[in-house]
């Protein structure tokens, strides 16, 4: 048996030994999803022990260095990890815009005792980050932020507001972008900086967003003095470590459906409009445009895999997460307008305890931002054009 | 595994592009279709084929094959796809060689294997008969009679069909069309008494024909497999087939969508490259994501086929649907985007166009391909 083999096998008794059942299916809203931080709360018994289990095997984050927390696990590993979570249908124990996009950034980027004081942190789901990057007039043009960062001995003062900032009334510190020198070109006055949301001058506003939830927040800055030892990468070369960070966020967005777990879409339709004797959907339109998105579906769940094994390989395209990333939420768009359709006028009821309190027409409502949050669509295609296709004046 | 080519496939992907680029540029086809030749390929370039080791890429070394996979089937079928040539290839390499390995006797292998092998045995494989792909439908009779068999029936899209020297031929012995049970594959001779082939020039200029049988005498040991049982062993080569045809689908896709996007970058109107057009950069964008999606869904059926082909069919209805319809955008998108010279025959597009159709039909068209995923999926 090769080692890879002796992983998996060791891997696949351990999660069965360890993963609880209650664990084993997709998370049923985002109060179910465990975030972490520091006023954190486990929503349930099963949650906190799959939590600490993995947490105590580095596998929050796998593939991270051990010495910062992660479970030290190579390309090959960590892909037999996800197939065998994947196979038990087990959910992550943590999510986290540390895991998924400051990690990365800072394993890259970050100087060592940045990487020492926060990835540690991170994969112990002991702080929560949220993302300052948008503002009200710098959106798919992020480069024209105008949050000020103004040198003061060994501090920056940091005056602006943030729009869009993903759970900032929750999170415990911010990654954020700030312009540290207003008189440089657009993309060159950009600074990456740290700082605790806990810090005087922080405020946070929830917004309230059609899908009658406020999963979004405006933040504003108002002198927050911030020592400078906290930006990472170079001051004014923060645009760098925005971009990479964002094709890690890019990458998260796509996958951020429900591929490939549950029951098949078609089944689910079946629930609301019925079958025929022969077992199938008594909608043939329907039917045809849901074995259609399973197509597509399936046939993008191969390119995700092939994503991983082409960078592993080292043949991938830095700017193909961009083509990701308008595809995966073009489909999740899809996924819930069919679920509507699906479920007919059940689908509509917005507060009932028989709706889970309006649970689909909201998740539908939600997937709209996902063809926006972290770069629209259109922003996407302009970089493939522009990036892979290398075409004119793009 | 990981879903990218190894370097012994990179290796072969090369040697299959030097030797189909430079001996059948798309000109090769052209040059076949303008002068009406008979055999519609070149024999010449098959025997350079097998002397590669193409046309017994799939035979077990034994019978003087390299014992390759569909994995590599595919990656030839790509490089066939991005100059359109015409070839026995998919016929005989990929399709009767299966056949006869999978489900082939001793002495039926001994006897037809190192042909293909060497590249001087054609073959077919005679599945469909109305106009659509229903191979569960086949009605094609296999009536008891004497020693054997006699067929009767029509086949029709049997690819190479005018040249082959052996047919697989899809009949149905028992059971009644739509099921899978009483189907039987038989190895005729098409000289036999009875068979009357018809070569059906088609709209892609490559190689097809009708066949009709008469009542055509197939002795008992020219049945291939079990009788009654064929169902299984064809809809295990109609997969390979499928997986073979998507990966052509996607090489003529690449091809179409370079020429095009290079067609962008050189075209001027109203002062400006017709590609700083965001109307145009952005579909050219989504074509190249569609295009990269088909080719991973690809290689995961070839290499779901090679891993355990009876698990293979969701695979493989996906990577074919996939090619299909990206395909089909492509071709219509490179007419489309080259304007008026994308309509004119001198302008190579319209084969791509042509051939993208047949391709899509062959083995199952998209919509067949998604009914055939619903089902899997039970609803």
């Amino acid at each position: 048996m090769s080692d890879l083999e002796q992983f998996r096998k060791e891997t696949r008794a351990w999660l069965e030994a360890n993963c609880p059942p209650e664990m084993r299916k997709p998370a049923t809203s985002d109060a179910d999803v465990f975030w972490g931080g520091r006023n954190t709360k486990f929503s349930s018994e099963a949650q906190r022990v799959w939590f600490e289990r993995m947490r105590d095997k580095g596998w929050t984050v796998p593939d991270w260095p051990k010495e910062y927390g992660g479970g030290g696990l190579d390309g090959a590993e960590h892909k037999v990890l996800r197939e065998e979570m994947g196979r038990i249908g087990a959910r992550p124990p943590l999510s986290s815009f540390g895991i998924w996009m400051l990690g990365p950034a800072l394993l890259k980027f970050g100087n060592e005792a940045q990487k020492k004081e926060h990835l540690p942190k991170i994969a112990a789901g002991l702080i929560r980050w949220c993302q300052g990057y948008s503002e009200p007039n710098a959106g798919s043009d992020l480069a024209s932020l105008q949050t000020r960062a103004e040198s003061d001995g060994d501090d920056f003062v940091i005056t602006g507001q943030k729009i869009w900032t993903s759970y900032a009334n929750y999170a415990d510190w911010i990654f954020c972008l700030v312009r540290t020198d207003p008189a440089a070109k657009k993309h060159d006055g950009i600074s990456f900086i740290l700082f605790d949301m806990a810090s005087k001058g922080v405020s946070t506003k929830p917004i309230l967003l059609i899908s009658g939830y406020s999963p979004f927040c405006e933040t504003f800055f108002d002198g927050v003095r911030v020592p400078k030892s906290h930006v990472v990468g170079t001051v004014n070369r923060g645009w760098d470590v925005a971009k990479y960070l964002l094709q890690h966020e890019r990458a998260m967005i796509s996958g951020s459906g429900e591929r490939g777990i549950g029951r098949p879409l078609g089944q689910v339709a079946a629930d609301s409009v019925g079958s025929d004797e022969a077992g199938k959907l008594d909608d043939a339109v329907l039917r045809g445009k849901i074995a259609t998105f399973d197509i597509d579906e399936a046939a993008f769940a191969a390119v995700a895999e092939r994503m991983v094994d082409l960078v592993k390989a080292g043949q991938s395209h830095p700017a193909f997460s961009s083509a990701m990333k308008y595809y995966g939420t073009e489909l999740n768009k899809r996924r819930h307008e069919i679920l509507m359709s699906a479920g007919g006028i059940d689908a509509l009821e917005w507060e009932s305890e028989r709706s889970r309190a309006g649970a689909r027409p909201r998740a539908w409502l939600r997937t709209k931002a996902n063809s926006i949050e972290g770069g629209t669509s259109e922003v996407m295609l302009g970089i493939v054009a522009k990036r892979i296709l290398d075409l004119p004046g793009a | 595994m990981a879903l990218v080519l190894t370097e012994e496939q990179s290796m072969l992907r090369d040697s299959a592009r030097g030797l189909i680029s430079d001996k059948a540029p798309v000109s090769h086809l052209r040059q076949l279709r303008d002068s009406k030749d008979a055999t519609g390929f070149s024999r010449e370039l098959w025997k350079e084929f097998a002397e590669m080791g193409f046309a017994g890429l799939l035979v077990p070394e034994q019978f003087g094959g390299s014992a390759l996979g569909c994995v590599e089937a595919g990656v030839v079928m790509e490089e066939i796809g991005r100059t359109l040539m015409p070839s026995p290839f998919l016929a005989t390499g990929v399709l009767a060689a299966s056949a006869l390995t999978r489900g082939g006797s001793a002495a039926q292998k001994a006897e037809y294997l190192p042909k293909i092998s060497k590249g001087s045995l054609l073959a077919a494989l005679a599945v469909d008969e109305g106009a659509k792909h229903r191979p569960l439908k086949t009605a094609m009779q296999a009536t008891r009679a004497g020693n054997g068999f006699k067929l009767k029936g029509a086949k029709a899209l049997v690819v190479d069909g005018h040249t082959a020297d052996l047919l697989v031929v899809a009949a149905r012995s028992g059971g009644s069309p739509g099921e899978a049970k009483g189907i039987t594959l038989f190895l005729v001779d098409p000289k036999a008494r009875g068979v009357a082939t018809e070569r059906t020039i088609m709209v892609d200029a490559h190689n097809a024909a009708r066949i009709e049988f008469d009542n055509v005498e197939v002795d008992a040991d020219h049945v291939l497999g079990e009788v009654d049982q064929g169902g299984a062993l064809l809809e295990n080569l109609l997969n390979i087939g499928r997986g073979a045809v998507a990966s052509e689908m996607v090489g003529l896709s690449d091809e179409v969508f370079n020429r095009t996007v290079t067609y962008l970058k050189e075209r001027k109107q109203f002062g400006k490259l017709i590609g700083e057009f965001q109307a145009l950069q952005h579909r050219a964008a989504e074509l190249y994501i569609d295009i990269e999606i088909s080719r991973a869904a690809t290689l995961k059926a070839l290499q779901a086929l090679d891993a355990d082909i009876e698990k293979a069919g969701p695979a493989v209805a996906v990577a074919k649907a996939k090619a299909g319809s990206t395909a089909t955008r492509a071709v219509q998108e490179g007419v489309q985007m080259h304007g008026g010279m994308g309509m004119t025959d001198q302008f190579d597009i319209g084969f791509f166009m042509k051939r993208a159709r047949v391709c899509e039909e062959l083995f199952g068209d998209a919509n067949f391909h998604a009914d055939q995923l619903a089902r899997s999926r039970s609803y």
